[in-house]
């Protein structure tokens, strides 16, 4: 059925992406000057870091090989264009441009620049429909950072909260902690931040702390998303 | 007879499908809550004006296109708009005879009842809205309503579709 809705949302989509054309291409020159330098001097820095990061990932790999554990593999991703979003706001389901053609399939992680965004719910032969971690349906395993603690995030239907449920008083967790995938359950990769922190509310009469956080992903501003391949890709439904 | 009968049967499907993908463009994050239930409007006017051609059966499969392309639970948006569609059956030769804003009078009764079934189907998935802002499309559409009949009817009329 997914087939029916791409073309509708592609054809949605023309006036935006209309306008996107338009604001790049009628672009002044200092403007994209401007843009360039900011771009090479940030492209510099990243380059710099990569270069830490290679050094580190060897170095992580002796170590674990000195430990005698299993290496981490480094994921693949394939790029994602947005052709549409639910029209009810509600429903935090996206439309991606990449289908069954590109090797997308259910269960398939979601990541921007910041974070991870939600999974692929269903995936058609030019394009799949993906569940933000923001529905009210979706909940994922997540550890904090910093203390390790493992906790299960749920939805709440607000774009930018995420409920944290069965915290107990007296777990180490606090505001602005950085919460990152667990890996556990097995569908989405271990390491990959999602949320911060952002309220924490203890209260003597209650068994359970309430804990609120912020995902770390631009969930309503990203029109690019990386499609996430994890070394053991095709996880079981 | 026949071809009196099939006479502009494109013209109703076209005027779905523009209304499906308005129901899909992005609106800013404001207007979200507000956009105006265009399928239901399209097919409200169409029972009004053909109730021998459109009824029962045209909200069953818009609808089911619908909860297709809005990601739905299959069944939500075809059982309310078949709902609407049977209320503007039973309704069409009053509704015919009101001016303008007595119809979108009527028209925000009929949204409001296609919101409340889709409201009572999302809560049960455990989708529900927070608040009351589900009813807003009733006004916003109620709103949109003499904009959609005069052009539907200008349609009717030059393509002379009975």
């Amino acid at each position: 059925m997914d087939r029916l809705a791409a073309p509708i949302y592609w054809v949605a989509d023309i006036p935006t992406r209309v306008l996107g054309w338009g604001n790049t291409n009628i672009q002044s020159r200092s403007q994209l000057l401007d843009e360039n330098e900011k771009l090479s001097r940030e492209n510099l820095i990243l380059e710099g870091r990569s270069h830490q990061m290679a050094a580190l990932r060897a170095e992580n790999v002796r170590l674990r090989s000195l430990l005698n554990s299993t290496a981490l593999l480094q994921d693949d991703v394939l790029v994602a264009e947005l052709i549409g979003v639910s029209p009810d706001p509600i429903r935090h389901q996206l439309v991606l441009n990449k289908g069954a053609r590109d090797n997308v399939y259910t269960g398939q992680p979601l990541i921007d620049a910041g974070g991870l965004m939600g999974q692929v719910v269903a995936v058609s032969e030019y394009s799949s429909r993906a569940l933000l971690i923001t529905d009210a349906t979706h909940s994922i395993p997540l550890q904090v950072n910093r203390s390790g603690v493992r906790v299960i995030a749920e939805g709440t239907g607000a774009l930018g909260t995420l409920e944290i449920h069965h915290v107990a008083a007296t777990t180490d967790i606090e505001e602005g902690d950085l919460l990152v995938t667990s890996g556990l359950g097995g569908r989405f990769p271990v390491g990959y931040p999602v949320a911060v922190v952002s309220k924490i509310e203890r209260d003597p009469g209650q068994s359970f702390a309430t804990v609120e956080a912020r995902p770390s992903a631009a969930l309503d501003r990203s029109r690019y998303v990386l499609l996430v391949f994890t070394a053991e890709s095709g996880v079981a439904e | 007879m026949v071809d009196r009968e099939q006479h502009g049967l494109w013209i109703i499907w076209v005027s779905f499908l523009v209304a499906s993908i308005l129901a899909v463009v992005s609106l800013p994050e404001w207007l979200l809550w507000a956009r105006p239930e265009w399928v239901a409007l399209v097919l409200i006017y169409w029972t009004i004006a053909l109730p021998h051609r459109v009824g029962l059966f045209t909200g069953l499969i818009v609808g089911v296109g619908l909860d297709a392309i809005e990601g739905a639970v299959f069944g939500q948006n075809a059982f309310s708009l078949m709902i609407v569609s049977l209320l503007s059956q039973v309704l069409y030769q009053r509704l015919r005879v009101f001016n303008v804003p007595q119809q979108s009078g009527m028209v925000f009764m009929l949204i409001g009842v296609n919101q409340l079934i889709c409201q009572w189907v999302q809560n049960l998935q455990g989708t529900g809205a927070p608040s009351s802002l589900f009813l807003l499309p009733a006004i916003s559409s109620a709103l949109m309503w003499p904009v959609v009949f005069h052009v539907l009817r200008s349609l009717r009329r030059s393509y002379r579709i009975l």
